[in-house]
């Protein structure tokens, strides 16, 4: 991809909406377009956290491990959503498994060089803590309809 | 002396049918197929039939097979004394049987469009008998998707069908709340299945049956999407009794759901979906 591409690529991103003209350049300099295929690992649970992920396509399976019974996929994301805030919050490390269902991509962040970016510059940050939270928010009420039950 | 015509039978006196098969479908779940009563039955998907376990009682059940199959086939969750008494029956019993009643899906109107189906749990039994005749008619139709959630693998309704079914030219989707190790699809509630789907909003049709919970959250996703609230219809689930519109047991806001429903399409029951007790 092209620093153009990259760009419009970014722009084009949910994540991205809102974000002023300089910061969405700064931020398009500062990440590279990523491609894993289907059962790759973005994450593994109890690693640092060192990226960022942004997803244009394909779906992104967010697990942990029942030690002998395997894996278990707690949620599904895709195109349009993000994986990880691990990399924000000390001590950096990730929550949970992250692992590709199918082929995915998307663009991916040093998370050193972006926690640095949003301590130097706070409307960045602010920018990205409010999108993250409602990253958050949305995640916490598919958890709270999940705990509900419904279909018992 | 003039004979005197036979009365017409008093609306709630059930004929009998006898059980064909019965399928175990999840843990607590059944499928029943009826031998009818009487032959030229008519039927359409998203109606009802009361099954009444002699000597126990009735529970309004949805047809959920092949409404062009002579057999009567219903789904039956058992969660109560009539429906686990439904559960023993074994094929050669009797059971009593009225019907069908109510309203239907609207899938000649939906002809030429899209059709998103969209259910949760056992909700995919009311919507079973539209999958089929979506699938027998195929070319009347646009681009058909299946949006299905469930609480976890072992919980997922007919999903030995579902490959006949995407051969067919349905695209099905399929979610559960509680992943298990076993499972490969996705995980989360069936509204994050819509993100998954390209819909034309101005062309589609929404079919949806499930907790009503989760129909109000489906009903957001179609709003966003820019489906008009006149092309998406719910099944709603009320505490029937007559099935004739006598004892108001279903009543909703002022329809019953016995008559006017059990299909209703959203923009004419929107206002009580926002009524904690309608």
């Amino acid at each position: 991809m092209t620093d153009t591409e990259i760009l419009a690529a970014l722009a084009g991103h949910p994540f991205a909406q809102g974000l002023a003209e300089p910061h969405r350049e700064l931020l398009a300099a500062g990440c590279k377009p990523f491609r894993h295929a289907a059962g790759e690992m973005l994450a593994r649970e109890g690693e640092v956290a060192g990226a960022f992920y942004l997803i244009r396509s394909g779906h992104v399976a967010l697990g942990t491990h029942l030690g002998e019974r395997g894996a278990v996929p707690i949620q599904t994301v895709g195109a349009g959503e993000v994986v990880g805030w691990s990399w924000l919050l000390p001590p950096y490390r990730w929550q949970f498994d992250a692992r590709a269902e199918d082929a995915v991509e998307g663009l991916a962040f040093n998370a050193a060089w972006l926690r640095g970016e949003c301590e130097r510059d706070r409307d960045l940050g602010y920018h990205l803590v409010k999108q993250l939270l409602a990253v958050a928010a949305a995640r916490v009420a598919s958890a709270r309809l999940r705990g509900l039950d419904i279909y018992q | 002396m003039k004979a005197e015509a036979n009365p017409a039978p008093a609306p709630q006196v059930p004929a009998v049918a006898r059980v064909r098969a019965v399928r175990r479908d999840t843990a607590d779940t059944f499928t029943l197929t009826l031998d009818p009563p009487s032959p030229n039955r008519d039927v359409r998907p998203g109606q009802f039939n009361m099954l009444y376990a002699f000597g126990v009682g009735e529970a309004a059940i949805s047809v959920s097979g092949d409404v062009d199959d002579p057999a009567i086939v219903h789904t039956v969750r058992a969660v109560g004394s009539v429906t686990r008494a439904l559960q023993r029956l074994r094929p050669g019993d009797a059971v009593g049987l009225r019907g069908p009643y109510g309203s239907a899906w609207p899938l000649d109107e939906a002809a030429g469009k899209d059709v998103v189906v969209v259910a949760g749990g056992i909700g995919l039994a009311p919507l079973r008998p539209a999958v089929y005749h979506l699938l027998r008619h195929r070319d009347r139709y646009g681009r058909l998707a299946l949006l299905y959630g469930a609480r976890c693998p072992g919980d997922v309704l007919y999903g030995d069908e579902f490959d006949d079914w995407r051969r067919r030219g349905l695209d099905v989707l399929a979610t559960v709340d509680r992943g298990d190790p076993t499972w490969r699809g996705p995980v989360g509630l069936v509204t994050a299945l819509f993100s998954r789907l390209d819909l034309a909003p101005d062309a589609t049709f929404g079919l949806v049956c499930g907790p009503e919970v989760m129909m109000r959250f489906v009903q957001r996703e179609f709003e966003k999407r820019g489906v008009p609230d006149d092309r998406v219809y719910f099944t709603l689930e009320r505490n029937m009794h007559c099935a004739v519109g006598f004892c108001g047991h279903c009543q909703f806001g002022p329809a019953f759901v016995c008559m006017d429903g059990p299909v209703f399409r959203y923009d004419r029951i929107r206002h009580f979906f926002s009524i904690r007790e309608a």
